[in-house]
């Protein structure tokens, strides 16, 4: 049998052209967005590898020229994000599971929208909010509030993953131990968040990954320092600030050490995230 | 509804009313106290929010009214506090972040869904999303560094040249200014953008695809059904990067310029509501600066409020599993 | 041996399973196939089929769930391009031409091989548009009132015109599941297929819209070839010339609907009809 030769109109031509076309387009715009992000953890490796050494990690900040290092600001950043964690994890898990245990009526459906409202108010505006009830009263700016203002941020994150990954436990389970005359608390505690515990998990690391990066909520809570410090009552360096202060600093060594702070954050960024993608990738 | 036989609990998810009701089970009320605290607790703060970002800017809204909002005087020496040169700022970078992201977004995810084979799709899918985990000051240093001495040699002068005619593309070429801001906006929210649309794209059921494969279409023409069914998802994904974008403050900060003007041309240097409140805060000595900039944090509140809540709602079918919206 | 005699007057004697095609029966069909093997990935769905579709007559296949001949209907239209990690062998050929040889425009092929499905699926957009559809991204009308016509004709020929010749703007999923069907098949019709492929669909319509599809098929075989998929005997028997029965993706038997209902010739055959298994 032959094969199928068909003479195609000129309008027939076009369209199967612009199909072509089309795939094309869209692939470009993907090889873009991923050459974008090669690009950028590209110019951090290279920018950031020349000043990156075990001094830098520890010492804290020195005068231009005298080098120095980001250690106060790892250990302020350490230090806000347990107490960011100490408050916005549990709360947030709270919260998710009530709105998985409570998830219908009127009250869950305001509590729902709320949270989500939390989850798309800009981090400066959280910033703002903590600023006016907790360093206005105190008189000063304070590692508490830092750790006040990374939780309301936290809070959704962990809210919102905690409740979908509960939902998905499946209601067999549930059931099954009710049957069996344990208490609705009992179930779960005991039976379906750690059903759930990995999902919960997954979802704290990535608000953790999400609130390491944040920055403009502690400009004005944590505000900031040159020393080591870990009390809850003064200002604390972070990552983050430290590599915003050093980049508008119009000194070249400076610049260079905000490319090497980015290095450290971006691996721990990075890090956490491929870690998590990595084990959910195995489970499904 | 709350018969009870035998040991038989209560359904779950029984209303609130019924929740609060005890079901003789000392356990079960602690419990359920403490979630209802727990839940309580976010409905203050959320409420708290409100409150003190309406009462710290009661300083300012006084005194300056409505016209806060149309005044284009931003001088803390004179005590002169007017919104517009931000609000200009935020809304002309959004906008230019939206121009070039959203096309680019929806390229990306008709990609991963439709063209590309699964096991390609799923480690690119992984790279795009990780362009979403890269924290705003990071973007902003790049910004700095890379991006705009990029634009100032290789983009600003040939625009200038071709397009100078229009006022867009005139003024002084430092390579740091809204244009900059706007591009680093548009890499910033592409991710987000591209993912709820794929959430969306893949939703819509096979068998729509198959109807227009089955009537001859291409590829292509099989892919517009596909996005016609989709339609109020993806409006509702831009809208929603529309508040992103709109919220974004340390990369926006470093690469704006930082001036409170407002100027036809995209290369003279802008300032955006978030950016002013970060950089101008610590430095606010007055009650009235302290009080104009805690203002515009309650507008910009109130503007991302509504924009995500219309999003919400034209997305509200189509749950995000990661929570980094 | 006696040869299956066909007694609708435009079909062409059926040779038997497996009996090569002379020359004559091979051009007078619309679809022949000729020893097609079908896998999905390493399973084999489809185990040589050999098949002779005439002209302007209605084939049904029938046979228990799983027996391939959703996905046998699916070759003719090569719709299972569409599942990732399908492999065909052997020939399908209508109007002559092998739809899988290297080269073969598929989308002009889906153009003339319409399909309709078990489950409607009309896009959101208005009744004229879905109708309109195929004609407009296929360029088949000149004019605005030519579209207007072929759509009027294409939802008379699916009998669905005189319930919504007011309304045509309306959005489609506004109609009842019966008359989504229906447009589907008018959406199908308005381009003219040669060949129309129908995977049950009936199967999800109650009996009174049931009942309206097949008077409606009866009515199309005077103009279109059908192969139509069911599950239920009793349909076939109804609306069919021709019917085909698939087993484990084995083509058991092929004859005229008369003979196989009452006295087929394969004893399989006579077991299924029978209500043996399946």
């Amino acid at each position: 049998m032959s094969s199928a030769i068909i003479t195609l109109t000129r309008a027939d031509r076009t369209r199967r052209a612009t199909s072509g076309t089309m795939t094309t387009l869209t692939a470009l715009c993907t090889l873009f967005a991923v050459g974008i992000l090669l690009v950028i953890l590209a110019y951090i490796a290279w920018q950031g590898i020349g000043s990156v050494s075990l001094r830098f990690l520890l010492d804290s900040p020195r005068p231009v020229g005298e080098g120095g290092g980001i250690g106060n600001a790892i250990l302020g950043s350490l230090v806000l994000l347990l107490l960011s964690s100490a408050f916005g994890m549990p709360l947030g898990i709270a919260i998710g599971v009530f709105l998985s245990e409570f998830g219908a009526g009127r009250f869950a459906s305001l509590v729902r929208f709320v949270v989500d409202t939390l989850t798309g108010v800009p981090s400066i505006v959280t910033g703002v909010f903590v600023y006016a009830i907790i360093v206005v009263p105190l008189k000063h700016f304070s590692a508490l509030a830092g750790g006040v203002a990374l939780a309301v941020i936290m809070i959704p994150i962990v809210a919102r993953t905690t409740e979908e990954m509960i939902k998905l436990v499946p209601h067999s389970l549930r059931e099954a131990a009710l049957a069996l005359g344990a208490a609705q608390w009992k179930v779960t505690l005991g039976v379906v968040i750690p059903a759930a515990a990995s999902g919960i998990a997954t979802g704290a690391m990535l608000a953790v990954a999400r609130v390491s990066g944040e920055t403009a909520p502690l400009l004005f809570t944590a505000f900031g320092s040159r020393f080591f410090s870990y009390y809850l009552n003064q200002p604390i360096a972070s990552l983050t600030v430290q590599i915003y202060n050093y980049a508008i600093s119009p000194y070249d060594d400076w610049h260079a050490q905000a490319w090497a702070a980015t290095l450290v954050l971006m691996t721990l960024i990075l890090g956490i995230n491929i870690t998590v993608r990595f084990f959910t990738r195995k489970k499904f | 509804m709350s018969v009870r036989i035998g040991g038989q609990r209560p359904p779950l998810n029984v209303s609130w009313r019924r929740a609060l009701s005890p079901t003789g089970n000392a356990g079960d009320a602690v419990f359920r106290g403490l979630m209802f605290f727990a839940a309580l607790l976010i409905l203050l703060i959320v409420g708290g929010m409100i409150v003190a970002l309406a009462a710290k800017s009661m300083l300012s809204i006084r005194e300056f009214g409505f016209g806060f909002l149309t005044s284009r005087e931003w001088n803390p020496v004179k005590g002169e506090f007017g919104a517009l040169p931000f609000v200009y700022g935020t809304v002309v970078s959004s906008l230019i972040a939206l121009l070039i992201s959203v096309p680019l977004s929806l390229g990306i995810a008709i990609f991963l869904v439709e063209q590309a084979p699964r096991s390609l799709a799923r480690p690119i899918t992984f790279l795009v999303e990780l362009l979403a985990a890269i924290p705003s000051v990071v973007y902003g240093v790049w910004g700095i560094f890379v991006l705009a001495p990029f634009l100032r040699v290789h983009v600003e002068p040939p625009l200038a040249r071709w397009f100078g005619w229009l006022p867009l593309f005139r003024g002084s070429i430092t390579g740091i200014g809204l244009l900059t801001g706007g591009i680093i906006l548009a890499i910033m929210v592409t991710p987000i953008i591209s993912a709820v649309v794929r959430d969306v794209l893949s939703a819509v059921p096979n068998s729509q695809r198959e109807a227009a494969l089955a009537l001859g279409a291409t590829k292509w023409e099989t892919t517009r059904v596909v996005l016609v069914n989709g339609a109020p998802g993806i409006a509702g994904a831009v809208i929603l990067g529309l508040g992103r974008a709109l919220g974004e403050t340390m990369a926006v900060t470093m690469v704006i310029g930082n001036r409170a003007q407002i100027s036809a041309s995209l290369f003279e240097p802008s300032y955006t509501i978030a950016s002013a409140i970060a950089n101008e805060f610590t430095e606010a000595t007055q009650d009235l600066h302290l009080s104009s900039l805690v203002e515009l944090g309650l507008i910009l509140f109130l503007v991302t409020f509504v924009v995500n809540g219309v999003a919400r709602v034209l997305v509200w079918n189509v749950t995000r599993k990661t929570g980094t919206v | 041996m006696s040869t299956p005699t066909i007694t609708p007057k435009f079909a062409v004697r059926e040779p038997r399973v497996g009996e090569p095609l002379s020359p004559q029966t091979a051009a007078a069909a619309r679809v022949s196939v000729r020893e097609l093997n079908f896998y999905y990935g390493r399973a084999q769905a489809l185990h040589n089929i050999s098949l002779n579709i005439p002209e302007r007559i209605v084939m049904a296949l029938i046979g228990p769930s799983g027996c391939g001949k959703s996905t046998f209907l699916r070759t003719l239209n090569r719709m299972n391009d569409v599942i990732a990690a399908t492999r065909v062998e052997g020939e399908v050929t209508i109007d002559g031409r092998d739809i899988y040889a290297a080269g073969t425009d598929v989308v002009d092929l889906r153009r003339r091989v319409g399909m309709v499905f078990q489950k409607s699926n009309p896009f959101p957009k208005s009744i004229f548009d879905n109708v309109a559809y195929g004609l407009r991204i296929n360029r088949l009308t000149t004019s605005k009132a030519e579209l207007a016509e072929r759509v009027e004709q294409a939802l008379n020929d699916a009998a669905l015109w005189s319930e919504v010749k007011d309304r045509l703007k309306a959005s489609a999923l506004s109609l009842s599941g019966g008359q989504q069907q229906r447009l589907c098949i008018a959406r199908a019709l308005a381009i003219r297929p040669e060949v129309l492929l129908m995977d049950e669909p009936a199967s999800a319509l109650d009996p009174g819209a049931t009942f309206k599809i097949e008077e409606l098929i009866f009515e199309l075989k005077k103009q279109y070839t059908i192969v139509i998929v069911t599950h239920n005997m009793q349909q076939a028997a109804r609306v069919s010339d021709v019917t085909a029965f698939f087993l484990l993706g084995k083509l058991i038997e092929v004859n005229a609907t008369e003979k196989m209902f009452t006295n087929p010739n394969e004893k399989l055959t006579e077991d299924y009809i029978t209500g043996r298994f399946g």
